[in-house]
């Protein structure tokens, strides 16, 4: 190995410490060294969003974050989504029931983003398709044009998106 | 739940969807053998040319580095049928991207490092990639993909073209197109002290992975098990063995490792096939009432020094319309460009695409309604063949989707309707793809406790396999779906056809059909508790389902596609798409929805986003990531509804479909154009419609144009 450090990250609420290649991506770190699949390698360019997963409650691509860098960082993956019972996540049913989904390999990142997308939107960030209508730091309405923007970072070639927006909207509060 | 008895259309939940929602699914690359490498290719910089030299000292040198395999030490194989899969077997490069060496290394990090630091040294040769539709070398090959034959005329289309009242003579230009699944071509490979070979491999179809290993590496079937339980899509790049699960197998053998090999992104457009640039030139000769006399249909296009691939895309004339005079040809130049191959329809797609754009013409110049048009031209017997066909209901498509889209409402005059700077129009294209079924093989059995096992090695690259087949294996062996288990994706299963083609559900249905019907006549004489191991049926359909048909067997449907187009930055948005098709029975709403909106959506992409560039300096794509190749994204995508109509055709095979994968995509980009030239009162030829494109044909439109 080259250059690495040791790094302490909580991944799904657990604690684990690695000796990490200095050059490796948080993605590679949860694939190869943890076996969390979930996340998934599409285009390790940080252009179709398959590795997408919650870092600090925020949604990020996996593939373009160094895993050093995130010393001391709680990352949630598809894997962390379902209940402390196991019962899975509304999301994960929305996407069942609607088949959100034709071959998969997008969807945990679908779902990461959703779930970061939800959280934004209650935090009150604006997107390109946001009215002027909403003041600033108010949650954000959740209709069908604004979950298209805000979930247009992650590709699905199965063409799965009109039913991903129904999905969404199903769990919407 | 809808479930047993009537299994058989109901709208089931995929079989494995926890698991994909849960992230538990595993594929090719996920599954952990110990002691896995990994591998990283390299590719070659030249277009035309060998390798002279390749020194790997310093990727050797670098940490965690185990192997660098060049044409000089990879182990040699026996040739193989697709001369694409001939990988490091000698020094000739024959188009740039083809790979020149492969890194092995403890981790990924370390295998990039190795493939960055290998150093190539090349003897570059002149190159020639550019297809043009003059080209003095293009020739009519004998058959194009599918085996369809290069050229079929009937008649005297050249004269009746000429003698026709109304005429059209127009040309068309689809580019390069790459199919991009959302999992990179990928594979794990070991062998295992007795020398077998295992494989986990991204494929459409491990039956025939497992038969060209078997070739390639000297060993008999039996010591060769691929297998693909789960696979991130494929869309035709994955029907056919690719070099990674070679490189894979080549590298595992040479380290004595398991070796994972996924295909970097920018890889995938010169190593998988593409969908081949077509260049089209339609003529249509009509008489004033619609009906047409003339139908030509001549298609250029290019493959590679590697292999004769021809994209099939003047088929769609020998089935679609009424033609006493057609020509339906193809012709092919052999450029130094990567090996082009199946995409979704090949043909279809982007012969319809011409094909519909030129009827809209048609229409256009009689004066007609496009949706009337067809319906004259509608045909009972298919005009190449002569043969009758088993159903078609292209005008119940045309009819039903018109109804539901609101096409009566439609002012026909171009850039009647608009709003601010967007000007809207609406488009309609016919859609019509084969019905393919290939022999299978399926057992079924019976166990104990009243549960049931089907194994056939389908795969389910997303369409819902496993649930379709759990669906047909239930109805014919009258159980509840919960007591049938599914086993596919694995090569040691009885053998199967590729899911593609849109044959999969035909293909291993009619075997795990008749699996499962004769387990139920047997069991339903027997006497008794079963045997412990159970009682099991086995099915072979060679002989019955490659039988000839005394039909023409075709999916038909119909594409309606609503476009805005701001005339300020050039953007078209596609507000709503609707289809309707007639494919057969429809075995699970659920997922067959799912397929005919993605192939909408794949449709939406090639008319509005897609497309790429043979680069004339360099001989491969331009556009090799997805960042400069345009997918559609959400936003892309507003309205898409797809429709059905059922029908009950005795002539296609026990479980009644027509195939549904395909169809979706066919005549989308031709009713997006369409609709564009009826929003804007410009006719544009070339897809994507761009916005750069968009603004040069609006800056074309005479003034008194689109003035409504």
């Amino acid at each position: 190995m080259g250059p690495a450090s040791r790094t302490t990250l909580t991944v799904n609420g657990r604690e684990h410490t690695l000796t990490v290649d200095n050059r490796r991506v948080l993605l590679d770190l949860l694939r190869e060294d943890l076996d969390l699949i979930g996340a998934k390698k599409g285009c390790d360019h940080g252009q179709c969003g398959a590795c997408t997963v919650l870092v600090d409650g925020r949604r990020v691509n996996s593939c373009l974050l160094l895993a050093v860098t995130l010393d001391g960082s709680e990352v949630t993956t598809v894997e962390g989504l379902a209940g402390p019972d196991g019962e899975p996540h509304p999301l994960q049913r929305a996407f069942l029931e609607r088949d959100a989904f034709q071959c998969g390999y997008c969807t945990p990142g679908q779902l990461c983003s959703a779930v970061g997308a939800l959280a934004e939107a209650a935090a009150g960030h604006p997107s390109a398709v946001t009215g002027p209508g909403v003041r600033a730091g108010d949650p954000v309405p959740l209709g069908a044009s604004e979950i298209r923007e805000r979930m247009s970072g992650n590709l699905c070639r199965c063409g799965a998106y009109p039913r991903i927006v129904e999905a969404v909207e199903d769990v919407i509060p | 739940m809808a479930d047993a008895p009537a299994a058989l259309g109901a709208p089931l939940i995929r079989r494995e969807g926890l698991e994909k929602v849960t992230g538990r699914a595993r594929y090719a690359v996920e599954h952990r053998l110990p002691g896995s490498a990994h591998a990283w290719p390299v590719t070659a910089r030249v277009a035309s040319g060998r390798v002279l030299r390749v020194d790997a000292s310093a990727a050797l040198a670098a940490p965690g580095v185990l192997a660098v395999l060049t044409h000089e030490n990879a182990p040699r194989l026996a040739e193989p049928d697709d001369p694409t899969l001939a990988v490091l077997q000698d020094a000739h490069v024959p188009h740039r991207g083809w790979v020149v060496a492969l890194v092995v290394a403890e981790t990924l990090e370390a295998a990039r490092e190795g493939a960055g630091a290998v150093d190539v040294e090349y003897l570059a040769e002149d190159h020639d990639v550019l297809l043009t539709p003059d080209r003095p070398d293009a020739y009519v090959p004998e058959k194009a993909n599918g085996g369809h034959p290069g050229l079929r005329e009937h008649g005297d289309p050249d004269g009746a073209f000429a003698s026709a009242p109304v005429r059209v003579d127009t040309a068309y230009r689809v580019p390069p197109l790459h199919n991009h699944p959302m999992e990179p071509h990928a594979s794990t490979a070991r062998w295992t002290d007795d020398g077998r070979l295992e494989a986990y491999c991204s494929s459409q179809g491990t039956t025939k992975v497992r038969q060209t290993l078997a070739t390639m590496f000297g060993l008999p079937e039996e010591s060769v098990t691929v297998r693909a339980e789960h696979v991130g899509g494929g869309f035709g790049s994955k029907g056919t063995p690719r070099p990674d699960v070679v490189l894979a197998s080549m590298a595992a053998l040479h380290t004595g490792r398991p070796v994972a090999l996924a295909l970097p992104r920018r890889d995938l457009p010169q190593l998988v096939g593409h969908r081949a640039p077509t260049l089209h030139r339609v003529r249509l000769g009509a008489d004033s009432d619609g009906r047409i006399r003339s139908l030509v249909h001549e298609v250029t296009t290019h493959t590679s020094r590697v292999r004769e691939f021809v994209e099939q895309a003047a088929v769609p004339g020998r089935t679609m319309y009424t033609s006493p005079h057609s020509r339906t040809v193809h012709r092919v130049a052999r450029l130094d460009v990567a090996t082009p191959s199946w995409m979704r329809a090949p043909g279809e797609t982007p012969g319809m695409y011409a094909l519909e754009s030129a009827m809209d013409e048609l229409a256009e110049a009689l004066g007609m309604d496009p949706v009337e048009l067809r319906v004259v031209n509608d045909c009972r017997t298919e005009p190449d063949t002569g043969k009758p066909f088993s159903s078609r209901h292209l005008v119940e498509c045309l009819r039903e989707g018109a109804r539901r889209f609101g096409w009566a409402e439609r002012d026909p005059r171009p850039g009647a309707r608009r709003a601010g700077q967007v000007l809207t129009g609406t488009g309609v294209a016919s859609a019509t793809y084969p019905v393919l079924v290939s022999p299978s093989t399926a057992s079924a059995r019976a166990l104990p406790d009243g549960t049931f096992v089907v194994r056939t090695n389908a795969t389910d690259i997303g369409t819902g396999a496993r649930t379709v087949l759990g669906q047909v294996a239930a109805e014919a062996l009258g159980a509840a779906g919960d007591r049938v288990r599914m086993e596919i994706g694995d090569s040691d299963l009885p053998s199967a056809p590729l899911a593609g083609g849109s044959s999969g559900t035909a293909s291993w249905g009619w075997a795990v059909h008749e699996a499962c019907t004769r387990l139920a006549r047997r069991l339903a004489v027997h006497r008794g508790p079963l045997p412990q191991d159970g009682l099991e049926e086995h099915a072979d359909t060679a002989g019955t389902a490659d039988a000839e048909s005394d039909h023409a067997r075709h999916a038909f449907g119909a594409h309606f596609a609503e476009v805005g187009v701001d005339t300020v930055t050039g953007e078209v948005r596609v507000n709503r798409l609707l289809g309707v098709y007639a494919a057969g029975r429809i075995l699970n709403p659920r997922t067959a929805r799912s397929q005919f909106v993605g192939g909408m959506v794949m449709g939406l992409g090639m008319a509005l986003t897609e497309g790429s560039t043979v680069d004339p300096a360099f001989g491969d794509f331009a556009e090799r990531d997805l960042a400069a190749y345009h997918v559609p994204v959400n936003a892309d995508v507003l309205s898409v509804e797809a429709h059905w109509i059922e029908e009950d055709d005795p002539h296609l095979n026990p479980v009644g479909g027509k195939g549904i994968g395909e169809i979706g995509i066919v005549g989308t980009a031709a009713a997006v154009g369409n609709a564009f030239h009826h929003a804007v009162g410009v006719r544009m030829r070339e897809l994507p419609l761009t916005p750069d494109r968009v603004l040069d044909a609006l800056a074309r439109r005479s003034p008194e144009r689109g003035r409504a």
